[in-house]
């Protein structure tokens, strides 16, 4: 049995727990932030990537993965972060964009530049604002059934 | 990395991180004070992104120096006379309009230098470059499309934007007179020099005051000495609002 095999499977696994504090429904994996997984001599090391450069949550996200793996067992846990390359929102996952709308944000759609409304589906929908309530959304408002919501910047 | 850094590349991070701070210090003095909800939650995005850089900046210089500074030390135990940001970004918010004419003018600059910083030799530079570039792109079109909407709007508001556009005007040179320090890394090709960005930066105002009905300035003086540690007067109050907690408290963490 491969035993490190196992345990960077257990560390993704555990990673699934930990969620964005801002966005409770995306975990950090689906958000694509965890750059690698490796096991060190007395533990593991995640390598992560920040969203942008001032988001808050960063921090709070850490400490979050810190706790995990700790409570997990894992004794040594090393958070690495790392700039290059840079963060995209190409790296959230499908599962991740479907929760997203779900939760009535707009998920970052590739050469969609008017979001739909995530509550009627509308593609009638207007920007209010290219900054929202946190750095990487902006804020929208439906034509049709005139709901205002979040959209997640194409980043 | 195994030969020493040099001085130059130390300096230059600071006076990136410094840019960074202190306007992004500004920005924050708008929260809960904006004209608007949607405005004052731009402003202080714009702030976070600029605070967010300044950190990435202050790290990688506090990296380059190797002597146990940290991020924090260079933002709150450095005097004003030691501060290296361009006087653009220290000037106060004034009205919406000084705070848009500050923005606009810092944005021109900073966009088409990120860009350039992308493809720098230096690996610390073309990262930060790499997330900055994202973020600014935003800051330009926000700062751009205020111009147009108040330039172009109301009598009142088009004369204020002139005004501030007008007072503005001669601190916005400085961004493309390269200080000693930074003249150093240009001839080693780690940073663009001025030529290089010079067409973008001055298309992206011109074409945008033009667009906006307003006046080009000109005003031909041009006011310096940020960049090596002569700033305006209001750069030291700022400080003493930034720094103050460090300095009664030191080492106080949240």
């Amino acid at each position: 049995m491969n035993t490190s095999t196992t345990d960077i499977a257990s560390v993704w696994t555990l990673l699934e727990t930990v969620v964005d504090p801002e966005i409770p429904v995306l975990t950090v994996a689906d958000l694509g932030i965890i750059r690698d997984v490796h096991l060190t001599e007395g533990g593991v090391e995640v390598v992560i990537t920040p969203t942008y450069s001032g988001c808050p949550a960063m921090h709070m996200i850490e400490v979050q993965i810190m706790a995990a793996l700790k409570e997990a067992g894992f004794e040594d846990v090393k958070i690495k972060t790392v700039l290059s390359p840079a963060w995209t929102t190409d790296w959230i996952t499908e599962e991740g964009m479907a929760k997203l709308e779900k939760f009535g944000i707009a998920p970052p759609r590739k050469n969609q530049e008017v979001p739909n409304c995530p509550q009627c589906g509308s593609p009638h929908t207007k920007l209010l604002s290219q900054f929202g309530s946190t750095a990487c959304k902006s804020l929208w408002q439906c034509q049709e059934c005139k709901e205002p919501f979040d959209h997640f910047k194409c980043h | 990395m195994n030969q020493p850094a040099s001085p130059s590349l130390f300096q230059f991070v600071l006076y990136m991180a410094d840019n960074c701070l202190v306007l992004g210090h500004r920005l924050g003095e708008w929260c809960g004070h904006g004209p608007v909800l949607e405005q004052d939650i731009a402003m202080t995005n714009i702030s976070l992104d600029l605070i967010g850089q300044a950190r990435l900046y202050y790290q990688y210089a506090a990296e380059l120096e190797g002597k146990g500074r940290t991020e924090d030390d260079l933002a709150y135990l450095r005097s004003e006379r030691e501060y290296t940001n361009a006087l653009l970004v220290e000037l106060p918010n004034g009205d919406f309009a000084h705070t848009i004419a500050r923005q606009f003018l810092f944005d021109a600059w900073h966009l088409p230098f990120l860009k350039t910083m992308l493809s720098s030799p230096d690996p610390g530079l073309a990262d930060i470059a790499g997330k900055a570039v994202k973020e600014v792109t935003y800051h330009l079109k926000w700062s751009r499309e205020w111009v147009l909407r108040l330039g172009d709007g109301t009598e009142e508001s088009q004369l204020r934007m002139q005004v501030a556009l007008d007072e503005a005007w001669m601190y916005r040179l400085e961004l493309l007179m390269p200080a000693p320090f930074e003249q150093w890394l240009i001839d080693a090709g780690v940073i663009a020099g001025p030529d290089e960005i010079r067409e973008e930066w001055e298309r992206t105002i011109t074409d945008t005051i033009r667009e906006a009905t307003l006046v080009l300035p000109e005003d031909p003086a041009v006011q310096t000495g940020g960049k090596t540690g002569i700033h305006t007067e209001h750069l030291g109050h700022m400080l003493a609002d930034l720094q103050y907690m460090q300095r009664a408290y030191p080492g106080l963490e949240w």
